[in-house]
């Protein structure tokens, strides 16, 4: 990639924000948290993937899905079966009555492996699945809703549907998946067990890693043409259209690529939680994970990792003190967003901070270039969106890079 | 199903009928090429179904569209587009999020699917073509500025211009000068007629001094069909146009 498209792709301000959230991710947590709380991190990062491809979806497409927790649970059970099978070894489970086979199948009278489950012996095939699996559903789903223009209020509710679908079928099917306990007792890959603290470190790592990678993806995408095709569709569908462009196809192609990246959350989870259940892919684990991407900020992908940590951290402390009122206090948060402050975190920071830390390393390098180096990161959510008019309340997308 | 015939647009026994209202009746009527013809017509005569039928927007209950003798009724929006028909709305439809620049260069017709618009490159054609269109629409100082932030006039005009950066053979647009300035009028007469050339436009207009400053031919509509059809002079003389139309 040559300097330039390197340069288009990553402005120097934005390019600050990707800086500073893996300098946090990947140093300032790992050594200043101990594995627990680390391991805590790894699994509220894997919903950070799941805020990421909302982003892109109905922050920039306006399609808004109350199902994502569908492709979080993909991938996440695509995962689990891939290591509980590896945990049913005969010899692990030879005081069953059908030895071999996942123990939640020989409670339920299955006395042969489902054919459905012999690809999921393969890591290969699991990893694809991974990737494969969402992007099928989301291209039936896709095809289904938008070639018909089916489309806001209308595609949420069939979405959240799903969900719930999904989570029925999953329940009232549990010789075959586990049921609503889940998938449990996941011990090892490929024979190194996942449960050590050294595992734990080695898959936040890789959670980390992923979810750059997803963010690069996105970032990719946004800067793209279909980027800004995505903005026009939110805004003017028809227009679009009568441009030229089959829009169904961008609308799938978007969702289908949301759906992936939180297939890749889901499967980053059963591996650093060790579970898979389907209470991880419901109604509410779906709405959740839209208000993580409220909260950070519909328009900003670095926003929406900030949203989803934050607010878990906020679920966790919370409902450990209070449990009962975290419930409320989440509704109270989505309904403060929604009213008050429409492009969350991200939003304020560019309103309020901006402009301040600005001023600040512009001092700082006017004053004394040396010194830059050792510029303290923002606290909050920085910028990964330049607003064009900073008075406005309503959304201002990102100008893209200016034309020579 | 008609025969073939010269003209870049024959529509022929166009008929659309929403639950029995037969909001366009058994119209027939041809366009030539390179020529301005102005719909006219009192408020419900179905001039904009007109223009939704021909691209598409609207479904034909029973008739022909043929646009260079293609067949347009059994077309998708995006596919009558690429076929060479472009159209403006009535309202001007632009994407206030995007600057004027990223406007017109999504009217590029180029990188069109969802994997050619990952491909697409910012390329000197794309620039200078942009470049072009947006001195032509007056819009030459504006290329990054937030398209919701132009005036209404200014607004009208990028979406002429992203017609033209569509290149379009037909070209349709539904009351261009609607809420404009006088001033503002002029300029939109003189932009239409510089952009005219190598292609036929129809347009929809109720200013009938502006309609008589461009058009080649008037078609008046009235209850679905077709009134009158001529030369400005011809139409306005006509009693049957000043008794529904004219006269008001």
């Amino acid at each position: 990639m040559s300097y330039q498209r390197f340069s288009a792709l990553f402005p120097k301000k934005e390019m600050m924000g990707f800086i500073v959230l893996a300098i946090i991710l990947a140093v300032v947590l790992p050594l200043s948290l101990d594995i627990f709380r680390l391991n805590l991190v790894g699994k509220y990062l894997t919903y950070a993937f799941v805020a990421v491809g909302l982003v892109l979806c109905w922050g920039y497409g306006g399609i808004l899905s109350l199902g994502q927790g569908v492709f979080f649970g993909l991938g996440g059970y695509a995962m689990a079966m891939f290591l509980k099978l590896e945990a049913s070894d005969p010899e692990s489970t030879k005081i069953q009555s059908t030895p071999g086979i996942p123990d939640f199948m020989d409670w339920n009278q299955l006395t042969e492996l489902p054919f459905f489950w012999e690809p999921f012996h393969s890591f290969g095939f699991t990893i694809a699945a991974i990737i494969l699996l969402p992007c099928i559903f989301g291209y039936i789903v896709g095809v289904a809703m938008f070639k018909r223009r089916v489309g806001g209020v209308y595609f949420a509710i069939i979405t959240q549907a799903l969900a719930a679908i999904l989570t029925i079928l999953i329940i009232g099917q549990q010789g075959y998946t586990g049921g609503v306990n889940g998938m449990t007792d996941l011990r090892t890959l490929h024979g190194y067990d996942i449960r050590t603290d050294s595992a734990k470190y080695l898959f936040y790592f890789v959670c980390v890693f992923m979810l750059f990678v997803c963010l690069f993806v996105a970032q990719f995408i946004r800067k793209s043409k279909l980027g800004r095709l995505l903005v026009a569709m939110r805004d003017k569908e028809d227009r679009v259209r009568f441009s030229g462009y089959d829009v169904a196809n961008f609308k799938i192609f978007v969702f289908c690529i949301g759906g992936v990246f939180a297939a890749i959350g889901g499967a980053m989870f059963t591996l650093q939680v060790g579970f898979m259940s389907p209470t991880l892919v419901g109604i509410v684990p779906s709405i959740e994970m839209v208000i993580f991407c409220a909260v950070g900020g519909r328009l900003s992908i670095i926003g929406a990792v900030y949203g989803a940590l934050i607010v878990n951290a906020a679920k966790t402390s919370f409902s450990e003190s209070f449990p009962e009122l975290w419930l409320f206090a989440m509704g109270g948060l989505f309904i403060a967003v929604v009213m008050a402050f429409p492009n969350g975190l991200a939003g304020l920071y560019n309103t309020y901070a901006a402009p301040k830390v600005d001023a600040f390393f512009a001092k700082l390098f006017t004053k004394k270039p040396a010194v830059a180096t050792t510029a303290p990161p923002p606290a909050i959510t920085p910028s990964v969106s330049k607003p064009v008019v900073t008075k406005t309340e309503t959304p201002v997308i990102p100008q893209g890079a200016i034309h020579e | 199903m008609s025969s073939n015939t010269d003209f870049v647009l024959a529509v022929e026994g166009l008929t659309v009928s929403f639950d029995g209202f037969k909001a366009v009746n058994d119209l027939t009527f041809y366009v030539d090429e390179n020529e301005i013809r102005v719909i006219i017509g009192p408020n419900g005569a179905g001039k904009t179904t007109v223009l939704d039928l021909i691209c598409g927007r609207t479904k034909a209950t029973d008739g022909s569209i043929k646009f260079r003798n293609r067949e347009l009724t059994k077309l998708r929006e995006h596919e009558i587009v690429k076929a060479g028909v472009g159209r403006k709305f009535q309202n001007p439809s632009i994407y206030g999020d995007l600057t004027v620049f990223e406007n017109l260069e999504i009217s590029f017709p180029r990188g069109r699917s969802v994997f050619g618009a990952l491909a697409f490159k910012r390329d000197e054609e794309v620039i200078s073509k942009v470049h072009e269109v947006a001195n032509m629409i007056f819009l030459g100082d504006q290329l990054d500025r937030q398209a919701e932030l132009l005036s209404h006039g200014q607004k009208q005009w990028l979406e002429i211009g992203m017609l033209l950066m569509q290149d379009p053979d037909l070209l349709m647009l539904d009351e261009p000068v609607a809420g404009m300035s006088v001033g503002e009028r002029q300029q939109t007469a003189e932009l239409l007629r510089s952009i005219i050339k190598d292609r036929s436009v129809i347009v929809i207009e109720h200013d009938m001094q502006f309609v008589a400053q461009i058009a080649d031919k008037v078609t008046v509509l009235h209850q679905g069909k077709i009134l009158a059809e001529g030369s400005v002079d011809k139409v306005k003389n006509d009693p049957k146009v000043i008794e529904v139309y004219l006269g008001h």
